[in-house]
C-alpha cells in the first residue's frame, strides 16, 4: 500500500520533471475541496467528490503554491521511504528551511498537505501525516479490543471502568475492534455536557455509548463512530447547540463529511447519524433561554441554505433553519439547565428518546 | 521711429510681439528714470545705406520722444537694429527672473539666436532649432464681435466711406452687403445712413444689431501659432523627460477674436514626483512668469480632470507628478486681466479651449503611464514567479532524483518556458538628444549652495 503512494508521487513529479523537458509549461491538476465540488446522494451517505480541478502552474498566483506543494511531495516521500511520520504542526516547522516557499502559519502549510491528500486520494496517515489534535472522548457499555503496542497482545479496554474520566480515541482507528450490549450511540458536542451524564452514568440508565466531540469531531472520532456503528449495527444520535454551527458544521461534517475534505468523506462519515437535539423547535416546547442571533450567523444559515447540498436535499432541515431564522435566537444545550441541572437527564432526553422517529434527518 | 512709442493695436489688427508686458515705451522710460541715461539706437536698413545711430529720451512733461542726438555712424554689418539701455535692478534667480524669462522665451520661439551676458559677465549662446520662420502673420479688418463701443464710434468718426452699409463692408472682415444689410435692419438703421453722423446713442444701437447678427467666424490666418513639433522641440531642450507630446489646436473665436490655443506635456525623467506640475504660459510667444494664480490658463489647468490621465491632483489644486505643462495662447488680441499683462482673463470660450487641448495632450500621456505601469507590474510579477524557479528544480531533485547538472538544466528551461509563456517584456526606450544641460541650469536657484549654508549655520549653532 505503501509503495503505491509512493510510486504515485513519483509519477505525478516525473510528469513534471517530462513536461519542463518538453519545454511546456509544468502543471499540477488538483481535485477542488470544495462544496461546490460535492454533490449528495441520500443512498450514498456522504458527499461525494466531482470533478472539478484546480491548476498550480508558473503564474503569479499560484506559483508559490506549486513549488510548495512538490515540496510538501517530496517531504511525503522521504517520510514513507524512512518509514516516519510528521506531525501537520512539525511538516509546518520543516517549511521554514524553504526560504521564499516556506509557510507562513500552520493553516497554509495544513491547506497544502490536505491538497497532496487530494491529489494522490490517500488519507493523510499514508503520506507519513499525522495530526495533532484529539480524537474524541468515550464512555459507556463498550469494551474496546486494541493491541499492545509492544507485545501486540489483544488489550480489551471496558469503557464503563474510567470513573469520572473517559477513554480517548486514537489517532488510528482502523485495527480496533468492538464489544457492546448498548442501544445507541449519543454524540455530544461539549465536554460539559458529556461530564454532567458521565458523572450521573446516564449510560447505564439509558444503555447507551457516550462519546464527547469536543466541536466539528475530528477524522478519527468520525471514523471511530462509523465503525462502531457499522459493527454493532448501532442507531447514532446526536446531541448538540441549537445555533448555525451546531447544525451546518458539526452535525453535517459527522454525517457526511465536509466539502474541504470531500476527497475522503466515503470513509469519514456516518450516514446513520440523526439529530436529537437542540432543535429550534425544543426551544419552543422546553421554553428554552436564548441569545440573539449575531449577524454572522444570519450569514451562515442563508449560506447553509443557498450552498449546502446536504440542506438542500432535506426539507425538514430548510425548515428547521428558517424557523431559527425567524425566531432570531439560538439555545446552548447547557439552556435546558433553567429546570434544574440534571431536568436533561430526568426529561429531556428520556423525552426525546421516546420517539427517534421524530428526529431530523 | 517715434512709432515704436505708442501702442501698435489702434491702426492694425494681427497678431505680433509687443505684448510682453513691458513695452519699448515703458522700457525707455524705466531706463531714463532709473540711470538717467538715453536710449542708444543704432540701425541699418540695408547695405546700400549708411547706419544711423540715435540718441531718444521721453519728454515726460509732453508724453513725447524726444531725439538727444542723430549721427551717420560706420557699422558693419548688412543690415539691423541694435538697442541699448541701461537699467538699475537687481539680479535674481528662480522662477521670476530675467534668467528665467530668456530661458522660457527660447523654449517658443526655436527659430530665434540669442546670445545673453548676464551681469556676472557669464556669455549664453542660445542656438536657433530650426531654420525655418514662422510664417509672418496676416494683418485683417476687425471682426464686428470683437469691436466695442469707442472702438466703433472712433472708426465711424474716422472712416472714407459714405454710407453705413459701406463703412460695414470696408472696414470690418466678414462683412459682405448681405450682411450688413442684416446689421441694419437688426439695428434698425437705414443702410444709407450717413456714418459720421452716427451719434453716440446710434452706435449703441449698432452694436446691438451687430451682436444680433450672426457673423462668419474671423480669418485665421492672422495667427501663427508655434506648431505642434517645434513645441515638443523646445520642451525637448529644456526639460529631460520621458515623454514628450504637444499639440495644436484648430483656431476658434471669443468676441469676434480669433485664437489657437496650443499645450504640451514633458513627463517623468528628472522632474520630482512629489511636487506640482510645473506650468508654463505663454502669449504670443512671450512668457508669462506672474500672477499664476490669476490666470485663465491655471485655472483650466485645474479644472481638468488629471487623475484620468495619471496624475494625482487634489480638488482645486494643481495636479502632482513629475510634468510640466507648457500651454500658449496666440491671437491678435489676448485678452489680459489688467494693463500689467500678467494673466490672461477668464472668456468661457478660452477656458474651454485650453481644457480641450489639456485633455488631448493628457489622453496621449495617459497611454504612456499606462503602458509604463503595466511594463512596471508585469516585470515585478516575473520576477515574483522566478523567485520560485530555484524551488520548483530542487523539489524536483528531491522527487525524481535526479543530478545537480540537471538541476541547473530545468531552472534554465524553467527560465525559458516562462519568457514563452508571458511573451517578451518590452522595454521603454528613452532618448532624448535635444536635451540642453546648460539650458537647463539656467534660471534655477542653486540649491546645493543653499544646502550648504544651512548646514554650516546649523554647525555653529550647534558649538554654541
Amino acid at each position: 500500500m505503501k509503495n503505491k503512494v509512493l510510486e504515485g508521487i513519483k509519477e505525478k513529479a516525473n510528469n513534471v520533471y517530462r513536461k519542463i523537458l518538453k519545454k511546456k509549461a509544468p502543471e499540477l491538476d488538483l481535485p477542488l475541496r470544495s462544496l461546490s465540488n460535492v454533490k449528495y446522494d441520500e443512498k450514498e451517505g456522504y458527499f461525494e467528490i466531482l470533478g472539478k480541478k484546480k491548476e498550480r502552474t508558473l503564474t503569479v498566483g499560484t506559483i508559490k503554491t506549486f513549488a510548495q506543494t512538490l515540496r510538501m511531495m517530496g517531504l511525503s516521500k522521504q517520510l514513507i521511504e524512512q518509514d516516519d511520520i510528521a506531525t501537520k504542526r512539525e511538516a509546518y516547522y520543516v517549511s521554514k528551511n524553504w526560504k521564499e516557499a516556506m509557510f507562513k502559519a500552520q493553516p497554509e502549510s495544513d491547506t497544502v498537505m490536505d491538497d497532496v491528500e487530494a491529489m494522490m486520494m490517500v488519507n493523510r496517515e499514508q503520506l507519513g501525516f499525522i495530526p495533532e489534535e484529539k480524537g474524541g472522548e468515550i464512555a459507556g457499555k463498550l469494551i474496546v479490543v486494541d493491541r499492545d503496542p509492544e507485545t501486540k497482545k489483544e488489550l480489551k479496554i471496558d469503557c464503563t471502568k474510567f470513573g469520572s474520566g473517559a477513554y480517548s480515541i486514537p489517532i488510528s482507528v482502523e485495527h480496533l475492534k468492538f464489544e457492546t450490549n448498548a442501544k445507541f450511540i449519543l454524540a455530544i458536542e461539549t465536554a460539559g455536557m458529556f461530564q454532567r451524564l458521565v458523572k450521573h452514568k446516564y449510560w447505564k440508565k439509558a444503555n447507551c455509548i457516550l462519546i464527547s466531540m469536543g466541536g466539528v469531531p475530528t477524522r478519527a472520532c468520525r471514523r471511530f463512530i462509523r465503525r462502531l456503528a457499522d459493527d454493532q449495527k448501532l442507531p447514532v444520535y446526536v446531541f448538540v447547540d441549537d445555533d448555525p454551527y451546531g447544525i451546518g458544521s458539526i452535525y453535517r461534517t459527522l454525517k457526511v463529511g465536509s466539502g474541504n475534505a470531500a476527497h475522503i468523506n466515503k470513509y469519514f462519515c456516518v450516514p446513520q447519524a440523526r439529530f436529537l437535539g437542540v432543535t429550534p423547535q425544543d426551544v419552543i416546547d422546553y421554553k428554552l433561554p436564548t441569545h440573539p442571533l449575531k449577524e454572522v450567523d444570519f450569514k451562515k444559515i442563508k449560506d447553509l441554505l443557498k450552498n449546502d447540498p446536504f440542506i438542500q436535499h432535506h426539507k425538514p432541515w430548510q425548515k428547521a433553519l428558517k424557523q431559527m431564522q425567524q425566531m432570531k435566537v439560538r439555545a446552548e444545550q447547557q439552556a435546558l439547565c433553567r429546570w434544574g441541572l440534571n431536568y436533561v437527564i430526568t426529561k429531556y432526553l428520556p423525552d426525546k428518546l421516546k420517539h427517534p422517529e421524530k428526529f431530523l434527518p | 521711429m517715434q512709432d515704436l512709442l505708442y501702442g501698435s493695436k489702434f491702426f492694425k489688427l494681427s497678431q505680433s510681439r509687443g505684448q510682453q508686458g513691458i513695452g519699448v515705451s515703458a522700457s525707455v522710460l524705466y531706463a531714463q528714470l532709473t540711470t538717467g541715461k538715453p536710449a542708444k539706437i543704432t540701425s541699418k536698413i540695408s547695405p546700400k545705406h549708411p547706419a544711423h545711430y540715435y540718441e531718444l529720451r521721453i519728454d515726460t512733461k509732453r508724453n513725447r520722444a524726444e531725439e538727444v542726438k542723430d549721427a551717420i555712424v560706420d557699422w558693419n554689418t548688412n543690415h539691423g537694429t541694435k538697442i541699448e539701455l541701461e537699467i538699475e535692478g537687481d539680479y535674481l534667480k528662480g522662477s521670476q527672473s530675467v534668467d528665467q524669462y530668456i530661458k522660457q522665451i527660447v523654449i517658443v520661439n526655436p527659430h530665434v539666436k540669442l546670445i545673453y551676458v548676464n551681469p556676472k559677465s557669464e556669455q549664453m549662446l542660445f542656438v536657433r532649432a530650426t531654420n525655418k520662420m514662422p510664417p509672418r502673420p496676416v494683418e485683417i479688418k476687425p471682426h464686428p464681435h470683437g469691436v466695442e463701443l469707442g472702438i466703433l464710434i472712433q472708426m465711424l468718426k474716422l472712416t472714407d466711406t459714405r454710407t453705413l452699409q459701406a463703412f460695414l463692408t470696408q472696414e470690418f472682415s466678414r462683412v459682405g452687403s448681405g450682411t450688413a444689410k442684416q446689421i441694419c435692419e437688426n439695428a434698425a438703421l437705414l443702410p444709407n445712413t450717413k456714418p459720421k453722423s452716427i451719434n453716440r446713442e446710434i452706435a449703441e444701437k449698432l452694436l446691438h444689431g451687430i451682436s444680433q447678427t450672426k457673423i462668419i467666424s474671423p480669418p485665421t490666418n492672422c495667427i501663427s501659432p508655434i506648431g505642434e513639433e517645434l513645441l515638443e522641440k523646445g520642451l525637448r531642450k529644456e526639460i529631460n523627460a520621458e515623454f514628450y507630446c504637444a499639440t495644436t489646436r484648430p483656431p476658434a473665436v471669443y468676441r469676434g477674436n480669433p485664437f489657437v490655443i496650443e499645450a504640451g506635456i514633458a513627463y517623468g525623467g528628472e522632474q520630482n514626483a512629489e511636487d506640482s506640475v510645473r506650468v508654463l504660459r505663454y502669449a504670443n510667444r512671450v512668457p508669462l512668469l506672474y500672477q499664476q494664480g490669476a490666470c485663465a490658463i491655471t485655472k483650466s489647468v485645474i479644472n481638468t480632470v488629471w487623475r484620468n490621465y495619471g496624475l494625482s491632483q487634489s480638488r482645486g489644486a494643481l495636479p502632482v507628478g513629475p510634468a510640466t505643462i507648457v500651454i500658449s495662447i496666440n491671437s491678435v488680441w489676448v485678452p489680459f486681466t489688467s494693463e500689467s499683462k500678467e494673466a490672461i482673463a477668464h472668456y468661457p470660450e478660452i477656458i474651454k479651449e485650453i481644457k480641450l487641448a489639456l485633455q488631448e495632450v493628457g489622453r496621449k500621456l495617459s497611454i504612456y503611464i499606462h503602458k509604463k505601469r503595466k511594463i512596471q507590474i508585469e516585470g515585478a510579477k516575473r520576477s515574483y514567479i522566478e523567485t520560485y524557479i530555484p524551488h520548483v528544480a530542487e523539489a524536483l531533485k528531491d522527487l525524481v532524483g535526479y543530478k545537480q547538472t540537471d538541476e541547473v538544466k530545468v531552472k534554465k528551461l524553467l527560465k525559458q518556458i516562462l519568457e514563452k509563456t508571458r511573451g517578451k517584456l518590452e522595454k521603454i526606450e528613452i532618448e532624448n538628444p535635444d536635451y540642453d544641460e546648460e539650458l537647463a541650469k539656467i534660471g534655477k536657484k542653486e540649491n546645493k549652495e543653499e544646502q550648504k549654508q544651512t548646514t554650516l549655520e546649523e554647525a555653529t549653532k550647534n558649538k554654541k
